[in-house]
């Protein structure tokens, strides 16, 4: 294995053009947290960007954070929160999940996976925070998209295409952020004992109404059993938990949970859990900690399914009542997290099937590698927005140098 | 005109009445016209100082039909561009002498609308505003608030990817819009994304949504609802000094508040609205600052008071706070006014739209004095303070010889120096043909090759929408020519492990 340390974009620019030249393929990494997602790649020459670590500027007053690609996440976060600010989107750290360690990866990583925690319903994606970007394409050329302010439609957003593109379209070696500033407080109201379906409605009442949840999420007791943590502690004597996060102004947070108290009456009576003990709830499930890599389901592989969030609940158990598995839902049940016991295609058939028919898609986050080789790890598509992917794809990567079948499992060019 | 546009193909020309034939078996009726008179209506958008008959208008009803028209122009090499309400400020609708005008007036339906998921699947034609009409008796609405919203259509919304006050705190379009229906030049018709808060795949919908029109033609629409924040009120706040307007606006965000809304105007623009609305705007301060703040009452009390102090900190010489709704819209008058208002103390007027890092206003401010007076021209300013987007108007009258030119080279003046301090040529309105040319300005020819890159993967041959957004035209063959630099993959001077 050869991994390539770059110093700089023109080394990223250099090694890209040399691949070309022998039309051999990189793996693109930062930090390589989140290497186990995603289909195998089949190359033996690593693009390591993690020392591409420098904070270029962090202006809090224009709401914007510019750093490398390889700047690692929690460094980044933790600067930011030095002046009361964070990534709105939540991006989730998923090495728990994937049992690699507590490395939480690098920005760029955080980007080019764009899977984005709890307040995604209220605030948006990694893809709504990426403001421009320096980066170089599959053609060997160093290229900028975007810029540093807010507000901007100046050509193509390239930035939405390379968030969630898993390095697919082009190296990413700086890039400018928007930071949001961090709530004062924050209010989390619980529901005990709640079926699946009745949560989903539950939190589909809560979404729709002025209250500005800014997290909504439904664990099911049998879920909370494979687990330890704040939300296990949380459950016990083991009985389901449905979560609504309140933030904002103290005034404001508790003045809105108290209506939304009010509003779910109907579905019980809801405790109110405060700043300290509400944030760890909202960690783990932004990042699954009941599903978790070192827990009883470690073994199972694991499913993240995005789909219309009323359809959530039904879709969720009977999942998990058909394949014996474990559900977790966040997003009001727009997204479910599902592990479910070993088969040899991680039940991707019957998943997929499912899911298609509420209009929603599925990835297998963690699996093992024969199982990511054998199946699609992301969602097939519709056979014209397929070709226009390839398209696009060939639109910046020709020759399939960067991360090459990463999120396609085809014959490669 | 200064700007050029594509020469029209006489070949095309000649085959013109051969072609509305074709196109009348395709929609019947009078979904084609093509008389000069009635075609009228169509030879400009919003920037009305440019203006084309195009060869012929085309107004289908269904995907179908739109599907057809695009693989007929595209089996026939025709030019094709695709109009909304033709409210586009930047000549995003303008048409070409040799391209069919594909109007989508008729999409006007609402299709579904689910409040469950928080969505509404609506036909392109349909009105930003009629989108909040339908679903405002649940208490639901659609964030996205461009100025023209009462005639502006959501498919033009997501060609430009358009604003308004509100999306300092609840984005713009590309951030509310859910998935689409969409036909490709090739009549291909495919679905992206739908009612779920990510797509598969790629982001297909996100390099949809602001690219003008080049890319397809989107026949059906998925947008995301909010619930309405229980109340909202507005502080009015004048300064001495621009630069202590824009303090303000700084410490505002410095301190952790995302107002609804944040906007400024200097004193030609407070003036003009002030003749125009009688909104009781103060006369003598150089900066009117408009706050909105929205959310539970609790909530927006208390960051009244929180922007009341910092204002006061900066040097603010009045400050009123709204009590009632009318009060409230009394406020919002005059700004909502601003541009007609200054229309009537000048024949015309350019309005721009860059964007800039909100610390370099006042830097900004004083440099477009000195521009006015070089270029003998007057500007009024409006400005989406809390993001950073300037609308300065340029007055000018067509009537004079010369002065359109002048107001043009004004206005690019102003646009560079926005890029010059870190900002970009367009918040909201769209390149066009207006910022075209001034592409270079902020991107190299590389940056411009990988965006026309992308253009080819929708449109092979570059017929829709040509002569927008790019300066330059490049043949798709020779924009995937690869430039193979040689090498092994060798680096003796990279730490290897």
């Amino acid at each position: 294995m050869d991994i390539l340390k770059v110093r700089d974009a023109a080394d990223v620019e250099q090694v890209v053009r040399a691949a070309l030249a022998n039309e051999q393929p990189l793996e693109i990494i930062g930090h390589g947290s989140k290497r186990q997602i995603g289909q195998p790649t089949a190359t033996n020459a690593v693009l390591d960007l993690s020392a591409l670590n420098a904070v270029t500027s962090y202006e809090p007053n224009e709401l914007i954070i510019t750093v490398g690609a390889g700047a690692p996440l929690a460094d980044v976060l933790s600067l930011i929160d030095s002046k009361n600010q964070h990534f709105a989107f939540e991006p989730m750290n998923p090495a728990a999940l994937l049992g690699s360690g507590s490395d939480a990866g690098t920005i760029g990583g955080m980007l080019a996976a764009g899977l984005a925690g709890p307040r995604r319903i209220k605030d948006g994606g990694a893809r709504d925070h990426l403001l421009g970007a320096h980066a170089v394409s599959g053609f060997g050329d160093s290229f900028k998209t975007g810029g540093r302010v807010v507000k901007n439609v100046t050509g193509y957003d390239l930035c939405k295409l390379l968030s969630g593109s898993w390095g697919t379209l082009a190296v990413m070696t700086e890039v400018t952020i928007k930071v949001m500033p961090r709530p004062e407080c924050q209010r989390t109201l619980v529901l005990r004992g709640l079926d699946d379906i009745e949560a989903v409605r539950a939190m589909t009442a809560a979404l729709g109404s002025p209250f500005d949840v800014s997290g909504v999420a439904h664990v099911p007791a049998s879920s909370l059993r494979a687990s330890g943590g704040a939300l296990a502690a949380l459950g016990a004597p083991q009985t389901a938990l449905t979560l609504f996060r309140l933030e904002g102004i103290t005034a404001s947070a508790e003045h809105r949970a108290v209506s939304l108290t009010k509003m779910l009456a109907a579905f019980g009576a809801a405790e109110t859990v405060s700043d300290d003990l509400s944030a760890p709830l909202w960690q783990a499930v932004r990042d699954v900690s009941p599903l978790a890599a070192a827990g009883r389901l470690g073994a199972w592989p694991v499913w993240r399914i995005v789909c219309p969030p009323a359809a959530g609940g039904r879709f969720g158990q009977a999942l998990a009542h058909e394949t014996g598995g474990e559900v977790l839902y966040d997003w009001g049940g727009g997204l479910i997290w599902a592990a479910l016991p070993p088969a040899p295609d991680a039940h991707a058939a019957l998943v997929r099937q499912r899911v298609e028919a509420v209009g929603g898609h599925a990835t297998l986050i963690r699996g093992s590698e024969a199982i990511r080789q054998s199946i699609d790890v992301f969602q097939p598509q519709q056979s014209g927005v397929a070709a226009l992917a390839r398209r696009v794809k060939n639109s910046f990567d020709p020759k399939h140098i960067l991360n090459r079948g990463r999120m396609m499992r085809e014959a490669a060019t | 005109m200064t700007i050029m546009m594509p020469a029209a193909d006489e070949a095309v020309l000649q085959r013109k009445d051969g072609i509305v034939a074709a196109l009348r078996q395709i929609v019947p009726g009078e979904g084609v016209i093509s008389s000069a008179a009635e075609m009228l209506p169509y030879e400009s958008d919003g920037l009305t100082a440019y203006r084309q008959p195009p060869m012929v208008v085309v107004l289908p009803d269904t995907t179908e039909q739109v599907s057809q028209v695009l693989r007929y122009c595209h089996d026939n090499g025709i030019k094709v561009v695709p109009r909304g309400s033709g409210t586009s400020l930047s000549g995003g609708a303008l048409p070409l002498a040799d391209a069919v005008l594909l109007g989508l007036g008729k999409f006007k339906r609402i299709r579904e609308i689910d409040f469950e998921n928080r969505a509404v699947v609506t036909e392109p034609g349909v009105t930003n505003l009629a989108i909040s009409q339908a679903v405002a008796h649940a208490g639901f609405y659609y964030a996205p608030d461009p100025s023209s919203q009462i005639a502006c259509s959501i498919g033009g919304n997501i060609a430009e990817n358009s604003g308004g006050v509100h999306c300092l705190k609840y984005g713009m379009t590309t951030n509310n819009v859910l998935g689409c229906e969409i036909v490709l030049i090739t009549g291909e018709i495919l679905r992206i994304g739908g009612k779920t808060a990510e797509s598969a795949g790629y982001d297909l919908m996100g390099i949809i949504t602001g690219s003008e029109g080049l890319l397809g033609v989107v026949t059906e629409i998925t947008v995301r609802i909010l619930q309405k924040p229980e109340t909202a009120r507005a502080l009015m706040i004048g300064f001495p000094e621009v630069e202590a307007a824009g303090e303000c606006v700084a410490k505002v965000i410095g301190a952790g508040i995302i107002p609804g809304g944040m906007e400024m105007m200097d004193k030609p623009a407070i003036h003009a609205a002030e003749a125009f609305v009688h909104a009781g705007y103060p006369l003598d301060v150089e900066a009117l600052l408009i706050v909105e703040l929205d959310g539970p009452s609790v909530e927006v009390d208390e960051l009244i008071k929180r922007v009341e102090a910092i204002a006061l900190g900066c040097g603010s010489t009045t400050c009123q706070i709204s009590t009632s709704e009318q009060e409230r819209a009394l406020f919002w008058a005059g700004r909502k006014a601003a541009f007609p208002a200054v229309g009537r103390i000048s024949p015309d007027y350019l309005c721009m739209d860059g964007t800039i890092p909100r610390g370099q206003l006042p830097l900004v401010l004083r440099r477009m004095q000195e521009m006015s007076a070089k270029h003998n021209l007057r500007v009024a300013n409006v400005f989406h303070a809390g993001d950073g987007n300037l609308h300065p108007l340029i007055l000018y009258d067509a009537n004079q010889p010369g002065e359109i030119e002048r107001a043009e080279a004004f206005g690019a003046d102003i646009l560079k120096l926005c890029v010059e301090v870190g900002g970009v040529l367009t918040g909201e309105h769209g390149v066009g043909i207006e910022k075209r040319d001034l592409m270079p300005e902020m991107f190299s020819d590389i940056d411009l090759a990988q965006q026309q890159r992308l253009k080819c993967a929708f449109d092979t041959q570059g017929l829709l929408n040509p002569g927008k957004v790019f300066p330059t035209l490049h043949r798709c063959a020779e924009l995937g020519r690869m430039h193979v630099h040689g090498g092994k993959l060798a680096f003796p001077e990279l730490p290897r492990f």
